[in-house]
């Protein structure tokens, strides 16, 4: 943890922005399996990536190229929604 | 100097144009009386083209401070307006309002807080949320109120301050009064309060950030001291905007106004309206011979202490009029008072008069001045018997 601030070096508000702020890896709240992307069958239509709470979708330009899985929660809903069975929840001792 | 020709005005239309000459960008706000003819005139000018602001109708003054936080700390300037019950709704959002650091300029239209209902004017709403960390300033007549409103988003959105500030008028008396003001040229105001600009807009995507962060007991306690600090900062400010305002103008609005308070044994202090009644009694009680004087609070929040002492430091009885009870304590006002004043000799008397929208008659100042009032000036019961 970074050391604790003064009063005088809160900005107005106290607002946080991303380089001071550690990136927790909640990527082991998942209890219930992984989703796992099948790369040869994903079309890249973003679905996953738009729907994705934790943005853990990793992108080139605008193409799907991973999940980041220290952030991935395990929701499944990028599974619900890809249009082309791309991906599926395993459980995290086979992936 | 600019000397424009006086147009008859009630306070609320004041403001309202001076809202229009301001041109926030988005006014979110719910109507209660009697802040209504403030935002009714200003929406029939925006209707007609004269301000280019979004107005948002909200379904609750809760509603309308949360807009204004978010559309605040978007980069639009922001501006509301509320009386009593809506700032009681408020209140809530009033504080994170203040600690998100939000420049809003709100209108206020002083109103009794319910029981019992009433419409009509004392302070109670205002002083419900004294502790927010907001800045307060209180009009006596609708020129101040017109130039208040002015000056406040120049205090709002000084990069010292960035707080809320409301522009409270009593409600009827001011509100709803008619009398000679004086609007300024609409290019002037444009250039007297300049563009809204700020670091970290929440619409900059390039430079994202969380604002209104959790603040767990290892930050909130800095949090509200950096927010104290803010609240104080803003009295410098108050009376730096003055200063370019009486450039302008030749009108002075700074946190506090001395009335014939040099030599005066007696002095009154007081917020709102009643100070035009004080300044006459006191006029008329030097013709008599007997050394009145009144400090009139424009600053209530922040208020300047070191100064309220230095001016009444000479004074051997300080008369403190407070619109508004603190039941079982010392009334806001006369508590603010006291603590300025700790250690000096001067007599203190505390005086609660006008609760919904009651008159402060001269006749009553004057025995308020010759220490012949009851504690409870005007309720029926308390007739003074001295």
């Amino acid at each position: 943890m970074p050391e604790l601030m003064r009063w005088e070096d809160l900005g107005p508000g106290g607002v946080v922005t991303p380089s001071e702020s550690p990136r927790p890896k909640t990527g082991d709240w998942r209890t219930s399996g992984r989703p796992e992307l099948r790369l040869d069958g994903c079309i890249s239509c973003l679905l996953c990536w738009l729907y994705c709470p934790d943005s853990a979708f990793v992108l080139e330009g605008t193409t799907i190229v991973g999940i980041d899985y220290d952030v991935c929660k395990g929701c499944e809903l990028c599974v619900e929604v890809c249009p082309a069975g791309a991906l599926e929840m395993v459980e995290e001792a086979e992936a | 100097m600019i000397a424009a020709e006086p147009q008859l005005l009630t306070g609320g239309e004041a403001v309202a144009h001076a809202l229009r000459q301001v041109q926030p960008d988005v006014v979110p706000v719910y109507p209660i009386t009697p802040q209504t003819p403030i935002i009714q005139t200003f929406a029939a000018l925006v209707a007609a083209g004269d301000a280019h602001t979004e107005i948002v109708n909200v379904e609750s003054e809760h509603s309308a401070m949360s807009a204004a936080i978010g559309s605040a700390l978007a980069g639009a300037r922001t501006a509301t307006a509320t009386s009593s019950q809506g700032l009681a709704l408020m209140a809530e959002v009033v504080y994170i309002a203040a600690s998100m650091r939000a420049p809003i300029v709100m209108a206020v239209g002083n109103r009794a807080l319910s029981g019992p209902i009433n419409i009509h004017c004392d302070h109670s709403d205002s002083m419900l949320i004294r502790d927010s960390g907001v800045v307060q300033l209180f009009a006596e007549n609708a020129q101040e109120a017109y130039d208040l409103m002015v000056m406040a988003p120049r205090i709002a959105e000084h990069p010292d301050v960035l707080l809320p500030v409301l522009v409270c008028q009593d409600g009827f008396t001011i509100t709803h009064a008619a009398e000679p003001v004086e609007l300024l040229p609409d290019e002037l105001v444009s250039e007297f309060v300049g563009p809204y600009r700020r670091a970290d807009a929440l619409l900059d995507v390039s430079h994202p950030g969380t604002h209104g962060p959790f603040a767990m007991p290892d930050y909130y306690f800095e949090f509200r001291r950096s927010q104290a600090y803010a609240v104080v900062a803003a009295l410098t400010v108050v009376d730096e905007v003055a200063d370019e305002f009486e450039g302008l103008t030749g009108r002075r609005n700074h946190a506090l106004e001395e009335y014939r308070v040099d030599g005066a044994d007696a002095v009154v202090v007081a917020l709102g309206s009643s100070a035009g009644t004080i300044k006459d009694v006191v006029d008329e009680l030097r013709t008599a011979g007997r050394n009145a004087g009144l400090v009139k609070i424009r600053a209530f929040r922040p208020l300047p202490s070191r100064q309220l002492r230095s001016l009444l430091a000479d004074a051997s009885d300080v008369i403190v009029l407070d619109r508004a009870d603190s039941p079982g304590g010392a009334p806001p006002l006369a508590a603010d008072v006291a603590f300025a004043l700790a250690g000096e000799a001067a007599q203190l008397h505390s005086h609660v008069y006008g609760l919904g929208g009651r008159d402060l008659h001269p006749e009553a100042v004057r025995d308020v001045f010759l220490g012949q009032a009851p504690r409870y000036v005007g309720v029926r019961g308390d007739e003074c018997r001295a």
